[in-house]
């Protein structure tokens, strides 16, 4: 007995020896490509162009971020980008409450078909291009509303916010608030939603960072440079590094000229990510708490 | 209905006694008021995703724009046996599964291993320093990640060739970009190192769930940290991971579309058109873009997804394993 009990404690001290190797092996891997793109962005131009950067920031200099937020076009696309991502949460957050809500409902009479009828989109879709077509049809393309609408429901999230309010509203504060002749959009706007702060800004998080990731609507619905999302300009500069005096005007020539290209894209990436790092820390719960909600069978 | 407390039936009697068809018809319009408020996402419903559906059907047509939908003339499967007998349908079908399957296969076991071992951390800074870190990259946009890597894998600025001269080595490193080989690593792996943290969130909160009480007798009984970890966590997180893999398998032809279209270039073409990508190259970014086409082969892909989705919910409900719904 006392034996095995200390085959166990060697075995168990082992045990947690690898688990804290592998997390921190784990770590170092996550980091490291984080902490060479702060490094190069933060480094001297030639030290980049020569590839000299491998940790630590090689003659220190702010001559790419003075580069990026000297350029008009970038700062455009950024708020432009900010714009797109505010409406387009709006929109989606009060068509998710005007489904999720009514769907949540025990009363409603047909809700299985309802129900049908919007899960059935996650599983089976027209396709790329018959959605285009229709796109294209209502005269969206080159018009914000492109990015708006087509993407103004997630069946997902819209499954997440149902589950919510079916679990979090008791039936009896609704059939209270009708004997004191509270109709449905009253009891929504004034009792359900004021209840539903996590989920609001559970959803509101998921559909801002689809937003402001998102590339691809644009690429297809845009073909206006002054239309472009941030993300469309980095498209350009880091992953097809074009320079076009269309987005960057003069820096494009400039930054060619003296070299910056390279030391631009590392500037570019931090800039664009530092939103998202900035807010992220205080959403982290919220994520979490999704993801939870969203484990639950509806 | 017959056991309505005290206080509810005098409600109803008042009411009642206005006019008791005026209280039935205020029923209805309270139904009513919750199909008012699902006309808006009705409606979107309607025109963004089954009209669509409805307009699917110029894959068995030949599409005109000057006729439109209904008014092009019918030609049956002729696209969808052009893409058949496509010299690059085996190819592409091979790259879409080949790079499905690598991915499932790889990046599954990795939430739950990192899920497992953050259980046993005894540290709560600790842990929560690895689940900050590891969530983060997740947030990144997959237009900031496919620029990362390629500033990665750069051979000439980035970081590989200078750490392996710094252990001595000099040599001329390939561009992996441009490699056909190496195409579906990149995407796999990268992927791997963006989402592993935030995929083990559900996990974590399934070993969450079990019952502690497991644990303390298993530790009265003697068993060690490995065995408590393997007779009690990994049965635990079972179930959540059949659904899981439920869920990613009926999803092999949904593969990241987004990523691998930035990530492709002419060199590595071979080896990165899928079928996805295939459809986008065909239909929209073609000089001579032909839309029957395209929306032939992108209703191969969903007619067979739907298949699939459908098949291995079955056959994991049959198996008494938990399934989708």
């Amino acid at each position: 007995m006392e034996i095995a009990r200390m085959k166990n404690a060697r075995g168990d001290r082992a045990f947690s020896f690898i688990v804290y190797l592998f997390l921190c092996v784990i770590l170092v891997i996550v980091l490291y490509p984080i902490l060479f793109i702060l490094s190069s962005s933060f480094s001297a131009k030639d030290a980049v162009t020569a590839g000299e950067v491998v940790l630590f920031p090689v003659g220190f200099s702010l001559e790419g971020y003075k580069a990026v937020f000297d350029e008009p076009a970038f700062l455009q696309a950024f708020l432009r980008s900010v714009g797109y991502t505010v409406v387009g949460t709006v929109i989606n957050v009060a068509i998710t409450i005007l489904a999720a809500y009514p769907l949540a409902r025990k009363d409603l009479k047909g809700r299985g078909l309802f129900m049908l009828l919007f899960a059935f989109t996650m599983f089976f879709q027209g396709g790329l291009i018959p959605t285009y077509l229709v796109v294209k049809g209502a005269g969206l393309l080159n018009s914000p509303w492109a990015l708006w609408l087509p993407a103004a429901l997630s069946i997902w999230n819209m499954i997440i916010a149902r589950t919510y309010f079916q679990t979090t509203i008791p039936h009896d504060l609704l059939e209270a608030a009708q004997m004191d002749g509270c109709n449905d959009y009253a009891f929504l706007w004034k009792i359900a939603l004021p209840l539903s702060g996590p989920i609001l800004a559970v959803i509101s998080l998921f559909y801002a960072v689809d937003h402001w990731n998102q590339y691809f609507n644009a690429l297809l619905y845009l073909n206006k440079p002054n239309l472009y999302p941030l993300q469309l300009v980095l498209r350009e500069i880091l992953v097809r590094s074009q320079m076009s005096t269309d987005y960057m005007g003069d820096t494009a020539d400039s930054a060619k000229m003296l070299g910056l290209a390279e030391l631009l894209k590392y500037c570019l990436i931090v800039v664009s990510t530092l939103p998202m790092m900035i807010v992220y820390p205080f959403v982290q719960r919220f994520f979490v708490k999704g993801v939870m909600i969203g484990a639950l069978k509806g | 209905m017959a056991q309505v407390p005290a206080g509810q039936a005098s409600e109803r009697q008042r009411g009642e006694s206005v006019t008791s068809w005026n209280g039935s018809v205020k029923r209805v319009l309270r139904g009513w008021q919750l199909y008012t408020l699902l006309l808006p996402p009705l409606a979107y419903l309607i025109v963004f995703r089954y009209f669509p559906l409805y307009g699917a059907q110029i894959a068995f047509k030949n599409y005109n724009l000057v006729k439109g939908i209904s008014g092009s003339e019918w030609v049956g499967l002729k696209y969808f046996n052009q893409f058949f007998h496509s010299y690059e349908f085996w190819r592409i079908m091979g790259n879409t599964l080949g790079l499905s399957l690598y991915h499932l296969l790889v990046g599954f076991p990795f939430p739950i291993l990192l899920a497992l071992s953050l259980n046993y951390v005894a540290s709560a800074r600790f842990k929560n320093l690895i689940q900050m870190v590891t969530y983060a990259p997740h947030l990144i946009s997959v237009v900031v990640m496919v620029g990362i890597i390629m500033q990665f894998l750069s051979p000439k600025t980035g970081p590989i060739g200078a750490l392996l001269g710094l252990l001595g080595v000099d040599t001329q490193l390939p561009n992996l970009m441009g490699e056909p080989s190496a195409f579906k690593s990149i995407y796999v792996w990268s992927d791997i190192w963006q989402h592993t943290g935030f995929s083990c969130i559900i996990y974590l909160a399934a070993l969450a769930g079990i019952d502690p009480a497991l644990h303390e007798a298993a530790v009265v009984d003697g068993a060690s940290k490995l065995k408590r970890m393997r007779h009690i966590d990994l049965p635990g997180i079972l179930p959540m991971a059949m659904i899981l893999l439920i869920l990613e398998t009926g999803r092999v032809f949904d593969l990241g579309f987004e990523k691998v279209l930035l990530l492709q270039n002419p060199l590595n073409m071979r080896t990165s058109e899928i079928i996805d990508t295939y459809v986008y190259n065909m239909g929209l970014k073609s000089m001579v873009p032909n839309f029957s086409y395209a929306s032939a082969i992108g209703l191969f892909k969903n007619v067979l997804a739907f298949i699939l989705i459908m098949t291995v919910n079955r056959i994991s409900k049959k198996a008494g394993q938990s399934s989708l719904w």
